[in-house]
């Protein structure tokens, strides 16, 4: 394998590994909350893809018919608009789905469970409300191809990584900086004392589910743009995927799931990548899952908790 | 014993009004002829086109002043029964058509869902069936009553090989496929077989595969950028060749991309825009560009109904095409429905070199069609008709 073929799978996993990555967070981030396995999540990226969707293509619509919003502002507006109408769905299940079955003292296992229906609620709503026709995300950013020494990249692949790190970094500074983030990390670490301390439990949640949100509707306006085709269950398998990626870097830990997101894309990405390296072609693409997978069930061995997870003692 | 006789008995009084009305009424013989199509259900589309292929068959000979067979003038009524898109409703259409209609032989159905279990009966009602467009194999894997007028999906692969070699002389070929789908897994290994075949072992230098539901292929694409493969094959379906092509534009392949018919959906054109222009995939029958009787076929298609036929519609022209030569080649129909049937079943087994406007067709034993493909070019954002290719 060549340095250039190297460097362009670098650049793949890199781009891949920021969507998982972009994903797991929201689920480290409910479940350092709530311990809440929030498996309705992947949906949610689905959702925020969707709406980024019809947000696109209504202001491209505007644009055509009178005066011309310039893209970089349809881009911005969609990725706003997006976040926030998403947040509401994340809000409202929240808050219809989750909160009533906490104050009734629901044991967490039925609110795990009503978190997949609730996936299967948004997917198949999807589907009867839209049909089952996949669609095309519009261009939001013209897709340009840059060569430079053997190794291709679009600006969109650009994007795609920088924004996510961007993303990633002002959410570690709000989480250590401010107050809510402050709150987040403690309610994490006692959920009894916490709330006696005057911090208003409901208030963060709803503030946890609001970034996660957020965060999947980014992923799937950038998912949309990196990826060009949206249907109903696209957020599935990515959603399990991100999941596991945030368990193996240690599920409630905001760090772990960047670090899983990236582990997960960069091990998928390579194992294909191997069959290339003289000795190991045949290693091929068929196995990716299983050895990719294999591993993480390696590193869960060794260290259950997740790479960055810390064990916890349980109060029987 | 004696109950048995008079059941026989029995059974063959019953079967005889269905005759005499078959042999006689007078001068006018009537030949008919079964439709076992969805007009109604989820390919309802697929139904519509089919009747209205059918019936301008029919149309054409009845105008023309019947069929002739053996010397005697035959009108050709058809019977359509509609399978609702399913699979029971589609059995049920056909023991109606062969028990209570009588029907000579059974044109549908059209998908495999139905045609599979389908065949089972006519194959044990000892009916002749031509199923159009169905192209799993098993629809009529030994079953010597059934026969399609489309080619199956494995003959795709040597089609494609083929036509890669004479077209662009390439000779090192790489596979993208999904191992997690029967049609596509498929279609790459017999793709991979008969290009080892033209070009020697070793010169598939890439085989890749993916699973269904997987959208990032940046991996293997990369994987396949570092070879020295000129040809890119994916048999897959319209939603994943947008995908499969732009990220090969976006990661800088040169390769030229290959198909085959599940490329053929309109979706294909729309989610992929520009970055399927100029790529080719084979497929059964192409609308834009035809010429001769396929064209004629269009028009005359075009003017009745104001839309372009789908290849469901030429397939069924030309099953009713063969069933009518077939009909036509028996030399003499006796009047007596099974002794009828079964010629009409040796009949079909022996059409050779058909002409019909979706390419030649010689049946091979298993009722398979050996016939030639059309090559499809992507262009200014439409199917146009390329080339015929053949194995």
């Amino acid at each position: 394998m060549g340095l250039d073929i190297f460097l362009q799978h670098f650049l793949n996993a890199l781009q891949w590994g920021s969507f998982y990555a972009l994903i797991a967070l929201g689920y480290t981030m409910v479940y350092g909350v709530l311990l809440l396995i929030n498996f309705a999540h992947g949906d949610i990226f689905m959702v925020g893809a969707y709406i980024g969707f019809f947000i696109a293509t209504f202001l491209l619509g505007i644009g055509g018919n009178s005066f011309a919003i310039p893209s970089w502002l349809i881009l911005t507006l969609t990725i706003l608009g997006s976040m926030v109408l998403t947040s509401g769905v994340g809000l409202t299940i929240e808050r219809v789905a989750y909160r009533p079955l906490r104050e009734r003292g629901a044991n967490r296992l039925y609110v795990v469970i009503t978190a997949l229906m609730i996936g299967l609620f948004l997917e198949y709503l999807n589907l009867s409300l839209l049909g089952a026709a996949d669609r095309g995300f519009p261009e939001l950013i013209q897709t340009d191809v840059y060569t430079v020494g053997g190794v291709s990249f679009t600006n969109v692949k650009l994007i795609v990584i920088g924004l996510s790190v961007i993303v990633m970094v002002a959410l570690e500074v709000f989480l250590r900086r401010t107050k809510i983030g402050m709150a987040m990390r403690a309610i994490s670490y006692d959920k009894v004392a916490v709330p006696l301390m005057g911090v208003p439990m409901n208030a963060i949640i709803a503030a946890t589910f609001v970034i996660g949100s957020s965060l999947a509707a980014l992923a799937g306006i950038m998912y949309g743009s990196a990826y060009h085709v949206l249907s109903f269950d696209m957020g599935i398998l990515i959603g399990w995927k991100a999941f596991i990626a945030a368990v193996v870097g240690g599920i409630g830990e905001v760090r772990g799931a960047m670090v899983g997101g990236f582990l997960l894309g960069f091990i998928e990405i390579f194992v294909v990548a191997l069959g290339q390296v003289p000795g190991f072609e045949w290693l091929s693409s068929t196995y990716r899952d299983l050895v990719a997978f294999t591993v993480l069930l390696v590193i869960l061995t060794v260290k259950p908790t997740g790479l960055f997870g810390v064990a916890r003692r349980q109060k029987v | 014993m004696l109950k048995k006789i008079t059941f026989v008995i029995l059974a063959l009084a019953m079967t005889l009004p269905v005759l005499t009305s078959c042999g006689g009424g007078g001068g006018a013989q009537v030949i008919k002829i079964g439709l076992d199509i969805p007009m109604t259900g989820d390919i309802a589309y697929v139904g519509t086109q089919s009747k209205r292929a059918a019936e301008m068959r029919v149309a054409e000979v009845n105008d023309a002043g019947g069929l002739d067979v053996g010397g005697k003038k035959y009108t050709i009524e058809l019977i359509i029964e509609d399978n609702e898109s399913k699979a029971e409703s589609a059995t049920a259409a056909a023991t109606k058509l062969i028990t209570q209609d009588g029907v000579l032989a059974i044109v549908g159905p059209q998908s495999s869902k139905q045609a599979v279990p389908t065949g089972e009966v006519c194959n044990e009602n000892e009916t002749p069936m031509i199923s159009p467009w169905s192209t799993n194999p098993n629809t009529t894997l030994n079953r010597p009553w059934v026969f399609r007028a489309c080619f199956l999906d494995p003959f795709q692969g040597p089609v494609i090989a083929n036509f890669v070699t004479n077209e662009f002389g390439f000779t090192k070929a790489a596979v993208l496929y999904d191992v997690a789908s029967d049609y596509p897994k498929g279609l790459a290994e017999n793709f991979r077989d008969a290009w080892e075949k033209l070009h020697g072992p070793g010169s598939v230098v890439a085989f890749e595969s993916f699973t269904t539901g997987d959208t990032d292929f940046s991996a293997q694409l990369t994987k396949i950028k570092g070879t020295d493969a000129e040809v890119l094959f994916t048999p897959q379906y319209y939603n994943e060749v947008p995908l499969i092509v732009k990220q090969a534009h976006e990661l800088g392949l040169t390769q030229v991309i290959v198909g085959s018919d599940s490329w053929g959906d309109p979706k294909t054109l729309e989610l992929c825009g520009d970055a399927c222009e100029g790529l080719f995939f084979s497929t059964h029958y192409a609308a834009e560009g035809a010429t001769g009787a396929t064209k004629e076929f269009i028009d005359a298609y075009e003017a009745k109904y104001g839309e372009t036929p789908g290849d469901v519609a030429a397939l069924t022209w030309d099953a009713m095409g063969i069933l009518l030569q077939a009909i036509q080649n028996t030399g003499g129909l006796t009047g007596d429905l099974a002794k009828d049937r079964a010629a009409v079943k040796d009949a079909l087994g022996q059409i050779k070199d058909y002409d019909g406007i979706t390419g030649k067709m010689t049946f091979t034993p298993e009722g398979d069609p050996i016939k030639c493909a059309v090559i499809v070019q992507i262009k200014n954002g439409k199917f146009n008709f390329y080339d015929q290719a053949c194995p």
